[in-house]
């Protein structure tokens, strides 16, 4: 165990006072950006960079990686409270988690998200310590056509997320597919979609997206509702987490952790695609179905645990490879260079003391998140008292703000209101948003995949099944969509048999 | 930091006391200087205030750094404060078009470089480089062609004769369609007779996720900035074929382009340009300005950082660079069917 005395004399030197005050500057920043909606941990590691002329590269990358860890932690905070999540990540985690605040679970909702994050967060440090070369090997092993293959069973959370009727799902489905084909298409290097604006040509941003559907559009329609008090039930019952309410979750958390670091880790997995199928296993593996879509517990526990082991995944091909796969990521590897040191296969024997005491540092983070957040959770919750019409236009600020920060474009403001107002739309409508977020992710990377396969195959469709990872990515899928109408088909045999 | 091969940490600190000195001085300089020379041509008082420089890109990226490099060295230099601000978008033309109305203004500089040019033309934008006022190059980086550690190919001679036999069957990933790395696939095509709209390059949205692709295996070959896949060459994932320089690189066995037999020389520079309409004297003040700054121990030591080429080069001299890039890339992409010609 090499590795084990190496992170031990990392833990030696994180835990200094000089880098244990880093890690928790950056954790307080991170949460505090995760939760405000539109600025990011990207944005705000950005905003840090110069620091890297001025500190010590240790120092400076643990305060980088705190404020990454401490964005995941913040992301789902406004996102389960008040239906506004602030990034791509933590839309999920608003599905079940706002309705269980609405129904007076918040307080449960927040600790189940901060424990799962701690958790996952914990495990999957764990696993970037000991397996990050293992994972190195998977990851590489993935081409374009076992991406497209992933793709695939990300789209069977689809069926998950459709809502009562079909038809809306569906319709919320293509409107997210369209907003992601705007912009430069990768392959041809042609516009699409631009209508003659260049601020489109490199598409609409998803954070924008995200925080116009739902922040801008759940704004609009509170405020249009004419509620002049919380329609929100005060919480209720304790404030931690139940027994029962316990061992709903653990499961959730482990699952969420096994689907989210590996995925995180692949070069172009990301954050979200986890999130999806946390979900949809949840909704699919549960005791209490009748619960989804009215409060689940399960539905917040594992996408949360999920999100959070892919920020430590999306660490393994950063440092073992210099791959950023994530915004943070890229702003993280710039920081890197500007201190000479090059992420890469060789940077754990050529700057090991700097890997090591980062990691380090990543656990410790963890530890202070949750020490950070858990007593927040009650603070929060208050924020539901807020009336309404208030709370809401604070909510609109931010993200407006926020918004312009990505890229002080006025453009992007034209854009995030006119979303907002197609979410607005959609909520008069009963169109459920959730397919809309999913097509938007995954809709342009299906499409960027498949033809990257085609073009490297020069149209030969047997790319697609060239290998058995292919082949098994697609039985999931195919059990993701066969097995439960088979199931119920079963048990409905067995119950007219019975009767 | 004990098996650091350069001090660094130390070394920053004294950049920061330095800067710290620098900005100490800018604030005991006279208030209200605001010069009011841009108009009478003679001499300069550049910079009348705070100067800004648009990186017209993502924080992260080349551009970027290049700016906040800038920053960091300038700003130390002249004593006043040097801002950086982001618009990102469509290889820095949103940010061209963007910076275009701040004429007549001295303080404002953008950083640009090759990737702009390539993106002027396909993304047919309004405004071009030549509404600009050119400063100096700074920089650059070379190419570098990989082929997978699984790939046939073992020199770019094997790479070469797969390319005259079946050119569709040679799948080389790269950056972004019209990007440096695909006019260097189209370059290499025109050497060898080949018709470059008919390369079968697989763009990438960057160099890193275009590295994933070359890793994989499932492509024969892929062409990357030097700085991005140093390490992967180093760690033996992949070969390094060739290198797009004019002389061979440090620490890369293989040959350059031309010593392989095809006529190419390629480097994705990057430098400096002013708003439209500034003063004359102003211009040559700002050019003074980054010669020194080119030459200064601070920037070599950024240079060295990061494995840029120092590719200084400023005035008439830049002038006529930026215009041969812009026929010659230009000309690269019509032969790519990219850009209407």
């Amino acid at each position: 165990m090499d590795g084990f005395a190496e992170l031990m004399a990392g833990f030696g030197a994180a835990l200094s006072p000089e880098n244990l005050l880093f890690a928790l500057i950056g954790v307080v920043l991170g949460t505090a950006v995760g939760v405000l909606p539109g600025i990011g941990p990207a944005l705000t590691v950005a905003l840090l960079l110069p620091l890297t002329f001025k500190l010590e590269a240790t120092s400076s990358l643990i305060m980088f990686a705190g404020i990454y860890y401490g964005g995941m932690y913040g992301g789902s905070t406004t996102s389960i409270l008040l239906n506004t999540p602030g990034e791509s990540a933590s839309i999920i985690s608003a599905l079940e988690g706002n309705k269980m605040a609405r129904a007076g679970r918040g307080a449960a909702a927040l600790a189940t998200a901060a424990i799962g994050s701690f958790v996952a967060g914990t495990i999957a440090t764990v696993g970037l310590s000991f397996v990050a070369p293992f994972m190195v090997d998977v990851a590489l092993s993935f081409g374009p056509p076992e991406y497209f293959a992933l793709m695939i069973v990300a789209f069977t959370t689809v069926a998950a997320v459709l809502g009562s009727s079909v038809l809306r799902g569906l319709v919320g489905l293509v409107i997210g597919v369209t907003v992601g084909l705007v912009g430069i298409d990768v392959q041809s290097g042609q516009a699409r979609l631009t209508l003659g604006v260049p601020q489109l040509l490199d598409g609409v941003d998803v954070v924008i997206v995200v925080v116009g559907l739902f922040a801008i559009g759940e704004a609009i329609a509170v405020l249009s509702s004419g509620e002049r008090r919380s329609t929100v039930t005060p919480v209720k019952g304790s404030r931690w987490l139940s027994r029962v309410d316990l061992r709903r979750s653990w499961r959730p958390w482990l699952r969420g952790t096994a689907l989210g670091f590996p995925i995180g880790a692949l070069p172009a997995g990301g954050a979200e695609i986890p999130t999806f199928l946390s979900y949809s296993a949840e909704k699919r593996l549960t005791k209490h179905p009748e619960e989804f879509g009215h409060g689940a517990i399960e539905g917040v526990a594992g996408p949360e645990a999920a999100n959070n082991a892919s920020a430590a995944g999306v660490l393994v091909p950063l440092l073992a490879l210099g791959l950023p796969t994530s915004a943070t990521a890229a702003v993280i590897l710039a920081g890197f260079q500007n201190y000479g040191i090059q992420p890469g296969p060789l940077l754990f024997s050529s700057n090991d003391a700097l890997v090591w005491t980062l990691i380090a540092s990543l656990y410790i983070g963890n530890v202070l998140l949750l020490v950070l957040n858990l007593p927040l959770v009650g603070i929060w919750v208050r924020l539901l008292q807020i009336p309404p019409y208030y709370l809401y236009a604070g909510i609109a600020v931010f993200a407006t703000l926020g918004t312009y920060a990505i890229g002080g474009s006025t453009v992007d403001l034209f854009i995030l209101y006119v979303i907002g107002a197609l979410g607005f739309l959609l909520r008069l409508t009963d169109v459920p948003v959730a397919p809309a977020v999913v097509g938007l992710i995954l809709g342009p990377l299906a499409e960027e995949q498949l033809r990257r396969s085609l073009a490297i195959s020069q149209g030969d469709l047997g790319v697609l099944v060239s290998t058995p990872l292919c082949i098994g990515l697609y039985v999931v899928a195919a059990a993701a969509v066969l097995l439960p109408p088979v199931a119920r088909l079963v048990a409905s045999r067995r119950a007219a048999r019975a009767a | 930091m004990a098996r650091h091969p350069r001090n660094t940490g130390r070394r920053r600190a004294a950049a920061g006391v330095l800067l710290a000195a620098g900005l100490a001085m800018s604030a005991c300089a006279p208030a209200g200087d605001d010069g009011g020379t841009s108009a009478s041509g003679g001499s300069s008082s550049w910079p009348t205030g705070a100067v800004r420089v648009m990186a017209p890109a993502d924080p992260g990226g080349g551009w970027d750094q290049t700016s906040r490099a800038v920053q960091e060295v300038l700003g130390g230099q002249l004593g006043t404060s040097v801002e950086v601000y982001n618009v990102g978008g469509a290889g820095g033309t949103v940010g061209i078009a963007q910076f275009v109305g701040n004429e007549g203004d001295p303080n404002e500089l953008m950083t640009m470089g090759s990737i702009m040019v390539g993106a002027i033309e396909t993304n047919d934008s309004p405004v071009t480089l030549d509404q600009v006022t050119p400063l100096a190059r700074l920089i650059g980086e070379y190419e570098v062609i990989v082929a997978p550690e699984s790939s046939p190919f073992q020199t770019v001679d094997d790479m070469v004769a797969a390319m005259e036999e079946d050119l569709g069957g040679v799948a080389i990933a790269g950056g972004s369609a019209g990007g440096i790395e695909q006019i260097l696939a189209g370059l290499m095509a025109k050497e060898i007779g080949a018709d470059p709209a008919a390369v079968n390059y697989i763009p990438h949205s960057g160099g890193g996720e275009a590295l994933a692709t070359i890793l994989s295996g499932r492509v024969q070959a892929g062409i990357s900035g030097i700085n991005e896949i140093i390490e992967q060459i180093k760690a033996g994932q992949v070969r390094a074929l060739a290198v797009s320089s004019p002389e061979r690189i440090e620490g890369i066995d293989a040959p350059t382009l031309t010593e392989a037999g095809l006529d190419i020389e390629l480097s994705n520079w990057r430098g400096m340009v002013a708003a439209p309409g500034i003063d004359e004297a102003d211009e040559q003040a700002i050019e003074d300005a980054l010669a020194e700054m080119a030459q200064s121990e601070e920037w070599q030591q950024v240079l060295a950082d990061r494995g840029w080429e120092d590719q200084f080069m400023a005035g008439d001299e830049f002038e006529q660079f930026v215009g041969d890039e812009q026929e010659r890339i230009r000309g690269v992409l019509e032969d790519l069917g990219l850009v209407g010609s």
